[in-house]
């Protein structure tokens, strides 16, 4: 790690302050992914701005017929909350599965889809479901928010305080990991809101999270997994690696989709 | 340099330290408590584990800062003030669920939290799933799972009150 | 039986230490002064070093010392060692390149040893090395094994086609005879996978002089301080053996790859004079993948003939070695001696050939990992063995009880006397463990499920114990490999044992400790084992190759004989009687045909006082040395059958059940042993399924990190089903064959057997992950739609 100079701001004025004002600064939430890059002097931010004491990013509260989430609540509350089991169970699951346990102990829900890895799970959920990006500046639409790998639409400085998911009638989340990070090699998010259905899809593209809009249309006439029976995306645009080409990661699209509408139906 | 205080094992502890030191680095080169271990550089080994207000995390992927007026726990502060092991201890050697010992204070201090989440009966998949964030070398995880779940067993009968508070 | 002597599940005296974070492993000892040091590694696969600029590194602050291989020259630092000599088949010695510690104008792998950064803090010698500039001539990469020798670009000028050796064993002719007159032949491409060892706890070293007795101090992670202390005297050339001490206080696993004499500890004692300060180095998990010896990486070409009834009759291979950049400690020996001699398995096979080659490549150095050329040996000999009764439509389990070696002992044409065995009885009781007979139902209901289930056998032998001084001295070997032992009994009867063996996870200070209680009548309690420090024990070889039972503990036994003798003239004394008279039994020295008793603990305080006997006729004291010197390897040999369910939507296995089946001869601690058994298992399931080095066209390292390596996690395994048959080892007094990599030896074919019994072909490699299984199980699909 490079030397860095530390802060410790109690609210998000303070916090969005000193990101401004101070040279080189990153943001800290949960540091399960930051400070492993840093370990790697991948990254080297001079001044680290630790969101941890900041009370008001933090919890879960439903609003209508909303679920918000604060951005430094961990995956371990996310998953454990009784109001995110109730109202969108496939979330708290997804939140449940997230690396490890204490991974999920640290690591937030602002974190990982401000870095929006593109293996990471969030990011397919937020897609999928329709949610609502809060800064501390503006709000914005998942689908404006993820801009490929490692890119979102933040701002310098802009801080993601708040994510809101609009309660779906059926949602879930089916995650292939990759055998040794255990991230998602594959991960599906299927949510049907109303008439909506929406197929997001982690882990697979070359530029991060995607939408699968033949799987969408093939829902949106019958929610069951048979209307994807032998379907599986197209491989161009997605990740060849050592664990999986992109032809495989096609046919596994096609395989956690159907997985994830039987999880949302209750299969 | 920055001050951090935290509580440590039961024990109020303030430092001045590099603002890039770990949690782990602290506690093994600070607090000269080398019972915490690191395995790997990408938080996914679980040789480092130790509780922070009573919920298991990776301290070396915590930094030292973070931890301003936390309640630390580490393998050497979990037996009880008279020196009598924690059953999860008690188990781990009992069944055999060690061999290089590397791994092992990691494990035993994730093995506590998954009877803290999930409570004292537990099957064998819920302890081998809930095992995903340390890896073993030695035991092939056959004895551990044992362990684990005899110590999750002991945990419930146990009388012997723990030294701190936030186990 | 005792309740802590021979045969006692006693539970491990070691534990407590290491359950309450007390264990005391290299990067927990911190001296004085101490500073800290930082390879600089290449990031090339293949280059020449034009020029080293450490100016600015060395203005920076904290820095102490760059050093460079031009420094260790100027020192006359050897270079790193191979102890095992291999001809080529035309009698001429094997072309072994220069290796040292730092490199002297090239560099031949990703993290080849650059310089080295020695500064007060370790981020200090971070921060140092990224403004060390190096002037790389990058050359084209060495990478794949098979076509090394092909390729246009060596590796050392010493070695042509990057040819190490081309070495054979056994017969041709009568191989090429039982060919020509072979009624069914089968042929194979094997490849086995490169493997990264992997020990949790990853290397560390600190080096420190002393400059009042001109004296250095070693601590480092190995598995054989006394091998190191000699490497690093005798042939590196650091310091003469009375001017060096090397201790591996708690090593956190080795695995094999803690045998070897390493660049990092090398520099770091070199240099803690050269700074007047004790010198540490603490390996991270991305250094040890880079600079961790690996182990395996075969590519092979295996053929077997039967006859008309179903007789093995002959066995030929071609194998390509990769040895990586360097020959490390022992590599020349794993694909040789440690593999051929072992292609007989469990069989009796009358004709067999062995050509190697060895291949240099710009990789990291390959030895010796779990097993060492035997996992390699048994994968070859079990998965032809597979396939060739599925293709004469035998049931596998009978094909091979049709072919066992039933005979002891058994002489080979590939070297080895197999002393002692019952192959059939671990068979029958594996089958019946595993439920064999049942295991049609199982299928048709894993069917219904949608999933394809398959079971495989591994019938494995392996060669442990090693080995005879004489006969490894004929093949090779640098040095004997006896072992050594003192027994120090105090005055008030407690028991000191000295040994040369190391013990890193395997238990040595409990079994080595039940050994004493069952000759001596100790309590285990007042027996304490003390091991892997060059200034209390003597000499001794170190633990790998499943040696520390058969070859430690027999020196032990030895000099417990020994002791016994001592003490019986002692008693002698005291008793006032003739030494002929004397019968030691439960810890009690007796004369026959009286009631008279001396405890072992009175005899002991008798032997240090001496008023009972002239000190001119019987030396005072009691204590006793022994070096054994073992007359043969040891033969574990079992059955290992996996069982497993193909997920043919995803490719995803699930093992199912395990049953293992092993014979190692006398047990002194089950608990112990069936653990060893269980991470063996484990380790072989990571190869077969899970684990591999990878290494892209330009020799970067893909696969350098938990994040694209992929280890074996609790949810990956099943629970192991472990059973036991007994033949004692005739070839040694404690009748010990060795355990410790049993499992790794065993698990591949018989799992990579269980998956293409599920997908119903032979097109599955190691590792067969997700990717790999779906592809075959398509394949079979598509097969048993056209059908």
């Amino acid at each position: 790690m490079y030397a860095f100079t530390y802060h410790r701001p109690d609210t998000v004025r303070q916090a969005a302050g000193l990101v401004a004002r101070k040279e080189d600064a990153k943001v800290l939430a949960g540091g399960q992914t930051l400070l492993p890059t840093m370990k790697q002097r991948l990254a080297s931010p001079g001044n680290l701005v630790d969101l941890g004491s900041v009370a008001e990013m933090k919890g879960i509260e439903r609003k209508g017929r909303t679920i918000v989430i604060g951005a430094m609540t961990t995956h371990a509350d996310v998953a454990g909350s009784p109001l995110v089991q109730e109202a969108i169970p496939g979330l708290a699951a997804l939140a449940g599965n997230i690396g490890d346990p204490h991974v999920r102990n640290r690591g937030t829900i602002g974190g990982s889809i401000a870095n929006n890895d593109p293996a990471a799970d969030y990011p397919a959920a937020c897609l999928a479901m329709g949610a609502t990006i809060i800064t501390n500046k503006r709000k914005i639409a998942a689908d404006a928010f993820f801009q490929g790998m490692f890119d979102t639409a933040l701002d310098e400085g802009e801080i993601v305080t708040r994510v809101a998911f609009p309660i779906p009638g059926k949602a879930a989340y089916a995650k292939f990991p990759n055998p040794a990070s255990r991230y998602a090699l594959v991960g599906v998010c299927v949510a049907k809101r109303g008439s909506e259905v929406r197929v997001a899809v982690t882990g697979a593209g070359a530029s991060g999270v995607f939408r699968w809009p033949e799987a969408e249309a093939a829902l949106s006439k019958r929610f069951s997994s048979k209307s994807l029976e032998g379907m599986a995306a197209k491989a161009a645009g997605l990740n060849t690696d050592i664990h999986a080409d992109a032809e495989y990661r096609a046919h596994l699209i096609g395989v956690m989709a159907r997985r994830a509408v039987d999880a949302a139906v209750g299969k | 340099m920055a001050t951090v205080s935290m509580t440590v094992n039961g024990k109020a502890v303030t430092a001045d330290i590099d603002s890039r030191t770990l949690l782990v680095q602290f506690i093994r080169e600070n607090q000269l408590l080398t019972g915490t271990h690191v395995g790997c550089d990408t938080s996914q080994c679980g040789a480092c584990v130790v509780h922070i207000d009573g919920k298991a995390v990776k301290s070396c992927t915590t930094l030292a800062l973070q931890c301003q007026g936390a309640n630390v726990v580490t393998i050497e502060g979990i037996a009880a003030a008279d020196g009598t092991l924690h059953p999860m201890q008690e188990a781990f050697r009992e069944h055999h669920g060690l061999q290089c010992g590397f791994c092992t204070p990691g494990m035993i201090m994730s093995a506590i939290d998954i009877v803290n989440r999930k409570g004292n009966d537990l099957d064998e998949h819920t302890i081998r799933e809930e095992l995903e964030g340390n890896i073993c070398r030695c035991t092939g995880y056959h004895n551990i799972v044992r362990a684990v779940d005899a110590g999750a067993k002991a945990m419930a009968g146990s009388a012997k009150p723990m030294k701190h508070a936030a186990e | 039986m005792s309740a802590t002597g021979i045969g006692a599940s006693v539970r491990r005296k070691e534990d407590h230490r290491f359950i309450t974070g007390s264990g005391r492993y290299t990067d927990d000892i911190n001296r004085p002064g101490q500073a800290h040091a930082y390879f600089l590694r290449s990031p090339h696969a293949h280059a020449t070093i034009k020029k080293i600029d450490a100016s600015k590194a060395l203005a920076m602050p904290g820095v102490l010392a760059v050093l460079t291989g031009d420094d260790l020259a100027a020192d006359k630092i050897g270079g790193l060692i191979c102890g095992w000599m291999i001809h080529n088949k035309d009698g001429s010695p094997m072309r072994a390149g220069g290796h040292p510690a730092l490199a002297q104008g090239k560099v031949r792998y990703v993290g080849d040893h650059v310089a080295v950064i020695i500064a007060d803090t370790l981020a200090q010698a971070r921060d140092a090395s990224e403004a060390v500039v190096v002037d790389y001539g990058v050359l084209p990469a060495v990478v794949d094994t098979a076509t090394a020798m092909k390729s246009k670009t060596v590796v050392h000028d010493v070695a042509p086609n990057n040819s190490v050796y081309n070495w054979h064993l056994g017969n041709k002719d009568d191989t090429e005879k039982a060919f020509k007159a072979a009624k069914h032949v089968v042929k194979m491409n094997i490849v086995n996978n490169r493997l990264a060892p992997n020990p949790m706890e990853p290397r560390a070293a600190i080096g420190l002089y002393d400059k009042a007795e001109d004296h250095y101090t070693l601590y480092t992670t190995s598995q054989n301080p006394h091998v190191a202390r000699l490497v690093l005297s005798a042939f590196i050339g650091i310091a003469p053996e009375n001017k060096l001490r090397v201790v591996a206080p708690d090593v956190g696993g080795g695995f094999g790859s803690k045998i070897f004499i390493y660049a990092e500890e090398t520099v770091c004692v070199w240099a803690s004079k050269k700074v007047g300060r004790p010198v540490k180095w603490n390996s991270d998990r991305t250094e040890a993948f880079l600079s961790d010896a690996h182990g395996r990486d075969h590519v092979t070409e295996a053929q077997m003939a039967i006859d008309e009834n179903g007789k093995i009759t002959g066995l030929r291979v071609h194998t390509i070695a990769n040895l990586g950049a360097y020959l490390s400690t022992f590599s020349s020996s794993v694909p040789t001696y440690l593999y051929a001699p072992l292609l007989s398995g469990q069989y009796n096979i009358p004709a067999i050939y062995a050509e190697v080659d060895a291949v240099y490549t710009t990789t990291a150095p390959v030895d010796a990992y779990r097993g060492a050329g035997r996992p390699e040996a048994t994968f070859v000999v079990e998965r032809l063995v597979e396939v060739a009764a599925r293709q004469l439509g035998i049931d596998p389990a009978k094909f091979r009880q049709m072919n066992y070696i039933t005979k002891f002992p058994h002489q080979t044409p590939v070297i080895m006397m197999y002393d002692a065995g019952n192959y059939n009885a671990s068979m029958k009781k594996a089958l019946e463990a595993a439920d064999y007979k049942g295991f049609g139902k199982r299928r048709k209901e894993a069917e219904k499920r949608g999933k394809l289930r398959g079971i495989g056998f591994s019938s494995y032998i392996e060669a442990c114990g090693i080995a005879p001084s004489a006969a490894v001295g004929s093949l090779g070997a640098g040095v004997g490999l006896w072992e050594s032992a003192e027994v120090r009994v105090n005055p008030i009867g407690t028991v000191e044992i000295l040994t040369g063996s190391h013990s890193h996870g395997q238990g040595h200070e409990t079994t080595f400790a039940q050994l004493v209680c069952e000759r001596l009548g100790v309590p285990l309690e007042s027996v304490s084992i003390i091991h892997g420090d060059t200034d209390k024990v003597q000499m001794g070889m170190g633990t790998y190759g499943s040696r520390s039972g058969a070859v430690g503990m027999s020196a032990i036994s030895k000099a417990l004989d020994k002791v016994i003798a001592k003490g019986k003239k002692v008693a002698a004394y005291v008793l006032e009687a003739s030494e002929k008279d004397i019968d030691f039994k439960d810890g009690k020295f007796s004369v026959k045909g009286t009631d008279k008793t001396l405890d072992f603990g009175a005899c002991a305080l008798q032997a240090y006082i001496a008023h009972k006997f002239n000190g001119q006729d019987l030396e005072p004291g009691l204590k006793e040395g022994a070096f054994y010197d073992p007359t043969n390897f040891t033969f574990p040999a079992g059955v290992h059958i996996a069982e497993v369910e193909v997920d043919p939507d995803t490719g995803v296995t699930r093992v199912v059940n395990w049953t293992a089946v092993d014979d190692f001869g006398v047990v002194i601690n089950p608990m112990i042993v069936e653990g060893q058994v269980h991470g063996g298992i484990a380790q072989g399931i990571g190869q077969a399924m899970l684990e591999g080095v990878v290494y892209d066209k330009e020799g970067q390292l893909v696969t350098a990190s938990y994040m694209d390596y992929c280890m074996p996690r609790a949810d990956d395994l099943p629970s192991f089903t472990v059973g036991m048959t007994v033949t004692a080892c005739p070839s040694n007094p404690l009748g010990i064959k060795g355990c410790g990599e049993a499992g790794a030896i065993a698990a591949p074919p018989a799992l990579i057997n269980a998956i293409t019994d599920a997908v119903g072909h032979e097109d599955v490699a190691m590792p067969a992950t997700p990717k790999v299984v779906w592809r075959a199980a398509q394949k079979a699909l598509k097969k048993m739609a056209a059908e």
